[in-house]
C-alpha cells in the first residue's frame, strides 16, 4: 500500500482559557480622539454592508446600495463601505446601482446559509452569482462532512468553488458557532486556507453565536501562522453581532495587534454587518459637534 | 543616566510589520488622587510627628518629580510604636471574640474597595506600575484578602481541628517596593485575623499607599495601636527586627536581606516567615498550545516590569519549537507599550528607581559580555523617567549570571533543551525555589513534570494567577513560611 501523507495541514491546539484571557486584555485598549476618528473610518470603509432575508426584492437592494454610496452625506471626509453582500438573485440589481462605483458586490453563495445541498448545485449556485457580476464569493462548509472528520471531502469541496468563482474573491464561511470548539475553529481555517480561500469568515448570521472575538482571535493567529509559512496574505472576516461602534474598534485593536500594518485595510479585512454602519456614523458626528443625535438623523436601510 | 545598551531590533522569525499608520492616543486616567504634601508616622491610631524631625522624599519614578515626603522613623519611634502595639494586644485585641476582630477587617475591605480608584492612581504614580495592573490587580486583590482572612477571624477552631490557636503577640512586618499595597494587605490580613498586632514598615520608595491605608485604617475606626505604620529605610527595619518585644517577623523583600534577617533573629525567640527572590523557569514543551503559551511568557515576565519574585525570568523551550515560539515571542513583544504609568494603554511602566534601573542596565550589559545575544523591542520609550524597553536574551545557558541570579526587570533569560528530564534539571538548578511555569496539552504531562520542580508555586498553562485563597512561598532560598490561604494563617499563630 503507498504511503500518503495526512490530508490535513498539521493544526496546532488551542486553549480556550488562554485565548479568552488575552481578548479580556486586548478588550482594555482605551481608543480616545484621533485615533478613534481614525479607527471608526478605517472600520467603516471594511463594512461589507450586508442584506440577506428571504424577503430581499431588488426595491431594498437598491436602497441598500444608496447607503452603500452615500453613507451620510452631510459629514465630509467620509469613506465608503467595502461592499454589499446579497443573495445570488440579487446581484443583478446590486451590478446596476454600484456601476461605476469601487463598492464591490458580495453574494453568499453554496447552498447558503446551511449548505446541505449537493456539490453540483453548489457550483451552479456559485457559478450564477458569479456570472450576474459578483466580485466576491462568500461560500460556507459543509459543516457535518467536517464534524464527521471528512476533511478531505470538505477541502475538495473548497478547491472546486474556488475554481469556479474564477476571478471573484472566494470568502469561506466556517460557521464557527456549529463548530463547537476553538481548536476545531482553527482546523477549519487552516483547511481553508490550503485549499484556495482568499478571506475566511467566521459566519453567516443565521446561527448564534455569530463572531465572536475568541473565535476571530483564533482565526487571525491562523491566518498570521499561514503567512510566515507561505508569505500569502489571506483576509478575515467577523461576520454577525458586531453591532456597535465600540465592539469594532476592540475587533480592529484585535488585528492591529495580530497581524500589523499590512492588514488594516479593506482588501484583507472586512466587518459583515447590518446595523454597525450607523452607529458608528453616529460617533462620528459625536467627536465631531460633541454632542449624539438622535438615530432619525441617519439612514435607516 | 545610565548609557543605552546595544540592542537588535529585527525580528528575523517573522514578517509582520508593527509599525502601523494607525496608532492609540494618549488615554491618561484622569481622576484625582489627593496626596498630602507630607505624610507623619502612623503610631496608637493617631498620625505623629517623628522623634527626630526628620522626613525623606517619595518621587514619581514615571517624571523623577517628588509626590511627597514621609517621616523618617528612628529606634525611638519603632520602640513607641511597638509600645503601642503591645499594649494594643495586651488591653484589647488578643481579647476581642474572633467574631469582633472580623467586622474590622471587614470594614477595612470595604473602604479598600470604595477608595480603590483613588488608591490605583497613587500607586501607579508612587511605584510606577501601569494604572492597568494596579486598577484590575493590585487593589482589588488587597482588597480581596482582607475579605478573606476577616472570614478566618472566628473560625481559627476550624482551621486548625482540635487544637487552639493562640496569636504570637506584636509582629514587625516588612515589605517590598513592587506591590505596596498587596504586600501590605498580605501581611496584615492574617496578623490581625489570628489576634496579632503589629508594626508595618513599607518601602523607602513606595511609602504612599500604606500611608493611606493608615488612614483607611483610622476611618474603620481600628483600636488604637493595633495596626502601626511607620517609614524608613534599612535602619528603620533593622531596628523593627532587633526590637526585644517583637514575637514575630515577617519580611519579604531580597534574598541578601533575609538571610541578615535570618541571622539576626537566630539567636532569639523570635518568630519569622520570609518570602525573598526568585529565579523561575518558565518551561515550553513542544505540544504546548504556543500561542497561548506566548501570552503566558508576556504575563511571566512582564508583569509589573519584571519586579516580580515569582517572575518567569528563565525561559526553557524545547528545541523543536524553538523559532516558533522566538518569533511569535519577539511579536508579541512589539505590541507591548511602554510608557506613562497612568495611560491606560500602558502594558510596561517605569522601572521603579534610579538604582533598579542602574541594576537592570548592568545586567543587559554583563548578559553580552557572558556571550548571549541581548534583543529588546523596537518602542519609544519616554525622555525622563527611568524606563527599561523589554528584553530577552537568546542562547543564554545555565551558567551565565543573567540565568543564575534575579533581575527584577523585564528581562528574560531563554535556553533550550531537548527532554522532559533536562527541563527538570535546568529548572531545579538554582539556589531559588519560588516559582515555575508549564505549559503543554498533555494533563498527564503536567503532574509529571510538577511534582519534580521544587518550587512553591508552580503554574500549569498560565502564569502569574494570585488567590487570597492558595498559599504562596519559597523552597530553598526563596523563603519560608506561606502566605495566603489556610497555610497564611500558620506563621501567626501557636497551636496548643
Amino acid at each position: 500500500m503507498p504511503l500518503s501523507a495526512p490530508s490535513l495541514p498539521h493544526s496546532p491546539t488551542i486553549d480556550q482559557v488562554g485565548v479568552e484571557e488575552r481578548v479580556e486584555r486586548l478588550q482594555k485598549r482605551s481608543i480616545k480622539k484621533a485615533s478613534k476618528v481614525h479607527a471608526l473610518k478605517l472600520a467603516l470603509s471594511m463594512i461589507d454592508l450586508t442584506t440577506l432575508e428571504g424577503a430581499d426584492s431588488d426595491g431594498k437592494v437598491r436602497q441598500l446600495c444608496s447607503k452603500a454610496k452615500h453613507l451620510h452625506d452631510a459629514m465630509p471626509d467620509l469613506p465608503h463601505v467595502a461592499a454589499v453582500c446579497v443573495y445570488p438573485t440579487l446581484v443583478a440589481c446590486a451590478k446596476q446601482e454600484l456601476t461605476g462605483t469601487d463598492i464591490k458586490i458580495a453574494a453568499v453563495a453554496t447552498g447558503f446559509p446551511s449548505g446541505q445541498y449537493p456539490r453540483s448545485t453548489k457550483l451552479a449556485d456559485t457559478r450564477f452569482a458569479v456570472e450576474e457580476g459578483a466580485d466576491e464569493i462568500d461560500m460556507v462548509i459543509s459543516r457535518g462532512h467536517f464534524l464527521a472528520g471528512e476533511y478531505a471531502y470538505v477541502f475538495d469541496e473548497i478547491a472546486a468553488i474556488k475554481d469556479a468563482c474564477g476571478a471573484a474573491h472566494l470568502k469561506v464561511i466556517l460557521e464557527t458557532g456549529e463548530l463547537g470548539t476553538l481548536d476545531s475553529v482553527r482546523k477549519a481555517s487552516d483547511l481553508a486556507m490550503h485549499a484556495g480561500a482568499d478571506f475566511i469568515k467566521t459566519s453567516t448570521g443565521k446561527v448564534q453565536p455569530s463572531a465572536t472575538q475568541p473565535v476571530t482571535l483564533v482565526m487571525l493567529e491562523a491566518i498570521r501562522d499561514f503567512y510566515q509559512a507561505t508569505g500569502k496574505k489571506i483576509g478575515m472576516k467577523p461576520a454577525g453581532g458586531i453591532s456597535t461602534a465600540k465592539i469594532s474598534l476592540q475587533y480592529l485593536v484585535m488585528l492591529r495587534e495580530t497581524l500589523g500594518e499590512d492588514w488594516l485595510t479593506p482588501d484583507l479585512y472586512r466587518i459583515g454587518a447590518s446595523r454597525l454602519a450607523n452607529d458608528i456614523l453616529m460617533q462620528l458626528m459625536k467627536e465631531r459637534t460633541g454632542a449624539y443625535q438622535s438615530g432619525d438623523y441617519f439612514s435607516k436601510d | 543616566m545610565s548609557k543605552a545598551v546595544d540592542s537588535r531590533t529585527d525580528r528575523p522569525e517573522s514578517k509582520i510589520r508593527f509599525s502601523t499608520s494607525w496608532s492609540y492616543a494618549p488615554a491618561p486616567e484622569t481622576a484625582k488622587a489627593t496626596i498630602a504634601p507630607r505624610y507623619d508616622l502612623f503610631i496608637n491610631g493617631k498620625f505623629v510627628t517623628p522623634a527626630k524631625g526628620k522626613y525623606f522624599a517619595t518621587t514619581n519614578p514615571a517624571n523623577e518629580k517628588k509626590l511627597s515626603e514621609v517621616g523618617e522613623a528612628s529606634a525611638e519611634d519603632v520602640n513607641k510604636a511597638v509600645k503601642a502595639a503591645r499594649s494594643a494586644y495586651d488591653k484589647v485585641w488578643s481579647k476581642m471574640p474572633g467574631k469582633e476582630r472580623g467586622k474590622y477587617i471587614y470594614r477595612i475591605a470595604r473602604i479598600l474597595q470604595e477608595r480603590a480608584r483613588e488608591l490605583s492612581i497613587i500607586e501607579s504614580m508612587d511605584g510606577g506600575k501601569p494604572i492597568r495592573e494596579s486598577r484590575d490587580v493590585d487593589i482589588p486583590l488587597a482588597a480581596a484578602h482582607f475579605f478573606y482572612y476577616a472570614g478566618w477571624a472566628d473560625k481559627l477552631d476550624y482551621a486548625f481541628p482540635g487544637r487552639t490557636a493562640r496569636p504570637l503577640g506584636v509582629a514587625g512586618q516588612i515589605i517590598p517596593w513592587n506591590f505596596p499595597l498587596l504586600m501590605a494587605a498580605w501581611k496584615i490580613a492574617p496578623a490581625l485575623a489570628t489576634g496579632n498586632t503589629l508594626v508595618l514598615k513599607p518601602a523607602e520608595t513606595t511609602p504612599l499607599t500604606a500611608m493611606k491605608l493608615a488612614e483607611v485604617i483610622r476611618d474603620a475606626d481600628l483600636p488604637p495601636g493595633v495596626v502601626n505604620i511607620i517609614t524608613g529605610a534599612g535602619e528603620t527595619g533593622a531596628a523593627l527586627v532587633n526590637h526585644p518585644d517583637i514575637d514575630k517577623i515577617a519580611f519579604t523583600g531580597s534574598t541578601e536581606v533575609g538571610k541578615a534577617i535570618q541571622k539576626a533573629l537566630a539567636p532569639t525567640r523570635k518568630h519569622y516567615s520570609l518570602e525573598l527572590g526568585g529565579k523561575a523557569a518558565n518551561i515550553i514543551f513542544e505540544d504546548a498550545t504556543i500561542d497561548q503559551a506566548v501570552e503566558g511568557i508576556i504575563n511571566g515576565i512582564f508583569f509589573n516590569q519584571g519586579h516580580v519574585c515569582c517572575a518567569g525570568s528563565r525561559l526553557l523551550v524545547q528545541e523543536s519549537v524553538y523559532k516558533t515560539v522566538i518569533g511569535k515571542l519577539q511579536d508579541r513583544m512589539e505590541t507591548l507599550v511602554v510608557g506613562d504609568p497612568l495611560d491606560k494603554n500602558t502594558d510596561i511602566g517605569a522601572i521603579n528607581s534610579k538604582i533598579q534601573l542602574e541594576k537592570i542596565n548592568e545586567y543587559l550589559e554583563i548578559g553580552q559580555k557572558e556571550g548571549a545575544n541581548l534583543w529588546q523591542t523596537s518602542c519609544d520609550i519616554p525622555s525622563s523617567g527611568y524606563f527599561c524597553r523589554p528584553a530577552l536574551f537568546l542562547n543564554a545557558t545555565q551558567s551565565h549570571r543573567i540565568t543564575q541570579e534575579e533581575i527584577f526587570g523585564p528581562v528574560v533569560a531563554i535556553q533550550t533543551f531537548r527532554t522532559p528530564a533536562e527541563a527538570i534539571e535546568k529548572a531545579n538548578n538554582t539556589p531559588y525555589g519560588l516559582s515555575g511555569g508549564v505549559w503543554t496539552d498533555k494533563g498527564s504531562k503536567i503532574f509529571k513534570i510538577t511534582t519534580k520542580i521544587q518550587a512553591g508555586v508552580i503554574w500549569a498553562n498560565t502564569y502569574n494567577k494570585f488567590d487570597p485563597t492558595s498559599p504562596f512561598g519559597g523552597y530553598k532560598e526563596s523563603g519560608m513560611g506561606r502566605e495566603g490561604g489556610l497555610h497564611g494563617l500558620a506563621p501567626y499563630v501557636e497551636l496548643n
